[in-house]
């Protein structure tokens, strides 16, 4: 029988038609899923009622565990119980080894993939690969609970995740069989949970103090375009720490001397369970066993914040160079949105609401926030809201350029940047009475256009002749949601328009977009002085240009023969040298011919001033 | 001509109405499409069309147009959890037939 859903007036599916979808929190400890029911954003649970995954994979000979069975074997089997793995998507072999020293696993690369692999009882496997893991489990919960498959999903990710990361969870959800619409900024992803994307404009700050982690963002919303300004955080600060901070101060409440290693679990869990405890309580009682002993003491909420002042304060410290880099005061914040589990504690929330002067929110679940988030805007993209109540999120992860004169790649929208994004950039003509102009769309974060991957080509035909410098041909750069770029130009004077439309992203793999992004930062340098020689290279053609124009035209009436011959002479040596010369000499040379012809310059102007001017009246003439 | 909801479907329908922030009630409808004759429709309303029946059921507001009441009349909607599955289910007496996922009908 089927159990239906209210939908948005005048959205009803048709049979078999619904359009499922699921926002995903793909967390470094606990994953989550949730979806739009009714129009209610909820986390789905499992059969046993518990919303959280633990983000932990656990490979054996036969089988594959996934969740709570996999958490369950980490002490025993820590080499087969993979955790923490968004720490090691879209990372090479030498980041990994890096934080080997952290992760217990043994790492292994072969020479047909780049990507390192973790060693199992199962198999090789990447992050790639136990990330799909995680995500099947929570999509097949999905589907049971929606009784049908998923038309797709969104997946969040930290603001800080770069191209590779970004592209490791695309292809990880690839590999899961999902239908991925957008990956969306997990600071996002809270803001939009709280309906803040509705707001015209407004400066946002998300406060996410996790297990293990602490991350602060800084978004300005534009438009419906979340924009994230700046990021910052700890690695390693979170509930973790306070939980250690309580149970230091056991172990000295208590006199205890000898620690062994189940007593430290006993004191951590009894800390754990005392801190959540503290939240609704102004003090709790609790008990250790030691010695065959059961000491009983309590603590009250005063204590407790005591201890853990200082971990809150160097949160504080990671907002304030936050906003340093956004260029923003505490009070410029409009809102404030709390993440993470730790922040349920109210010292947390006071010197959060201290610090930015306003009340911080935290009326949601912040475990779940996220993902909330995360199923609204996957709600919205599977077409299940009216009048297209879009927004849109996404960022270019390569640059958009277009070639000029020399080869040189010019870029018109920068990587990162949030799209749907239009940019125009005016472009102008080389030569005297062109009529015509090739435009070349290129990609990468490259100087030379030979460096980056070539998209498009085409020609903009038939705008009337003019001298060089005059036409202006704007060349307009639109990309829309789906990534989709469409390139128009068009010579503003005469009108005359012709356009493209191209995919960047098609056929670029992960490691592709990786080794683009590696080769723009090793070759950063030759490639900006190579940039410098070709501009000198296309400044001094256009001099030659200019002067054999000029020549032309007025060169036997202005010059007697040793000054023509003294201009012709610098400028052949010119000539000769553009394909051959250095940087400066090339700008010597160029000097040179300028030098020669200064007096013919001043001759030309005086020449036309005179043209224009003959036959009027002084006042005839606007000044 | 009545439709029913019953207490949990009536109480879910208020919550979802709540949290949407808008809307003034629950409409219920058929529409001539699905593998089998007839679909439900239910949706929230935001406003009043001219041929709208309302009747007002355990605080809630049903809305139905002449046409589908025809095929409504003395259904009761219920609210349902299977495994971890959850939803609406229509109890129809006008329905002769139903196609295996229940979603459509015939009368």
């Amino acid at each position: 029988m089927a159990l239906l859903q209210i939908s948005e007036p005048g959205q009803s599916a048709a049979p078999h038609q619904h359009r499922h979808a699921a926002g995903i929190d793909l967390g470094t400890t606990n994953s989550l899923v949730a979806t739009v029911r009714s129009g209610e954003a909820v986390c789905l649970p499992d059969d046993e009622g518990r919303c959280l995954l633990p983000s932990v994979v656990c490979y054996s000979a036969d089988q594959c565990q996934v969740g709570y069975p996999a958490w369950a074997h980490q002490s025993s089997d820590p080499l087969n119980s993979i955790s923490s793995v968004k720490r090691l998507m879209g990372r090479g072999l030498e980041d990994v080894s890096r934080l080997g020293e952290i992760l217990p696993y043994e790492f292994v690369s072969s020479n047909d993939s780049p990507v390192p692999r973790i060693r199992t009882a199962g198999g090789d496997f990447s992050a790639v690969e136990v990330s799909s893991e995680i995500l099947q489990v929570l999509a097949q919960r999905a589907r049971d609970s929606l009784n049908g498959d998923l038309e797709g999903v969104v997946i969040t990710v930290p603001a800080y995740f770069d191209d590779a990361q970004r592209q490791a969870t695309r292809d990880a959800a690839k590999l899961a069989g999902l239908n991925l619409f957008r990956l969306l900024n997990e600071p996002t992803a809270a803001a939009v949970a709280y309906g803040l994307d509705q707001k015209a404009d407004s400066l946002i700050a998300v406060y996410d103090l996790g297990g293990g982690t602490f991350d602060i963002s800084i978004l300005r919303l534009n438009r419906g375009v979340f924009e994230v300004l700046a990021t910052g955080g700890d690695s390693s600060l979170g509930g973790d720490d306070m939980d250690h901070a309580l149970g230091e101060w056991i172990i000295e409440h208590c006199g205890i001397v000898e620690l062994d290693a189940g007593l430290n679990r006993q004191i951590l869990l009894a800390a754990r369970s005392a801190k959540e405890a503290l939240t609704l309580s102004e003090a709790v009682e609790f008990s250790v066993d030691y010695r065959g002993q059961s000491w009983r003491t309590e603590i009250d909420r005063r204590q407790f914040d005591d201890l853990i002042s200082g971990l809150v304060k160097k949160t504080l410290q990671a907002c304030r160079r936050a906003l340093r880099d956004a260029g923003l005061k505490p009070d410029q914040i409009d809102d404030v949105v709390m993440v993470g589990g730790s922040t349920r504690v109210p010292l947390v929330q006071s010197m959060v609401g201290e610090f930015f002067a306003r009340e911080p929110m935290c009326e949601l679940d912040p475990d779940q926030v996220v993902a909330l988030g995360a199923a609204i805007q996957a709600d919205i993209l599977a077409g299940n809201k009216p009048d297209n109540e879009m927004l849109l999120l996404d960022v270019l992860p390569l640059s958009l350029g277009i070639e000029t004169m020399g080869g040189l790649a010019e870029k018109i929208i920068d990587r990162n940047t949030a799209i749907p994004v239009a940019r125009a950039q005016e472009f102008t003509t080389f030569k005297d009475g062109q009529t015509a102009m090739a435009v070349h769309v290129v990609q990468g974060e490259r100087e030379l256009v030979s460096d980056c991957r070539s998209l498009a080509r085409f020609e903009l035909r038939g705008f009337p002749p003019m001298v060089a410098g005059a036409a202006r041909i704007r060349v307009t750069y639109q990309v829309d949601a789906d990534g989709l770029l469409s390139v128009t130009a068009e010579e503003t004077t005469s009108g005359v328009k012709a356009d493209i439309v191209v995919k960047p992203s098609y056929g670029l793999t992960d490691g592709e977009i990786e080794s683009m992004l590696r080769a723009s930062m090793e070759h950063a340098s030759e490639d900006m002085q190579m940039r410098m020689h070709k501009e000198q290279q296309v400044e001094a053609r256009r001099v030659i240009e200019a002067i054999d124009a000029a020549l032309t035209q007025d060169g036997a009436l202005l010059l007697d023969e040793s000054e023509m011959t003294q201009i012709q002479q610098q400028r052949d040596a010119l000539a000769a040298a553009v394909e051959s010369a250095s940087t400066d000499e090339l700008k010597k040379l160029i000097k040179a011919v300028e030098q020669a012809s200064e007096a013919y310059v001043a001759r030309r102007m005086n020449a036309s001033v005179k043209q224009v001017l003959a036959g009027k009246q002084i006042d005839e003439v606007d000044v | 001509m009545a439709i029913h909801l019953s207490d949990v479907a009536a109480a879910r329908v208020q919550h979802f109405l709540q949290n949407r922030g808008k809307g003034i009630g629950l409409r219920l409808g058929v529409k001539t499409t699905g593998c089998s004759g007839l679909a439900y429709v239910i949706e929230f309303v935001d406003e009043l069309q001219d041929d709208d029946e309302v009747f007002e059921t355990k605080g809630v507001k049903v809305v139905v147009d002449k046409k589908s009441l025809v095929f409504l009349d003395g259904t009761e909607v219920d609210f349902a959890k299977v495994g971890l599955n959850e939803g609406f289910q229509f109890k129809n007496p006008n329905a002769k037939d139903a196609c295996g996922c229940g979603e459509s009908f015939t009368v």
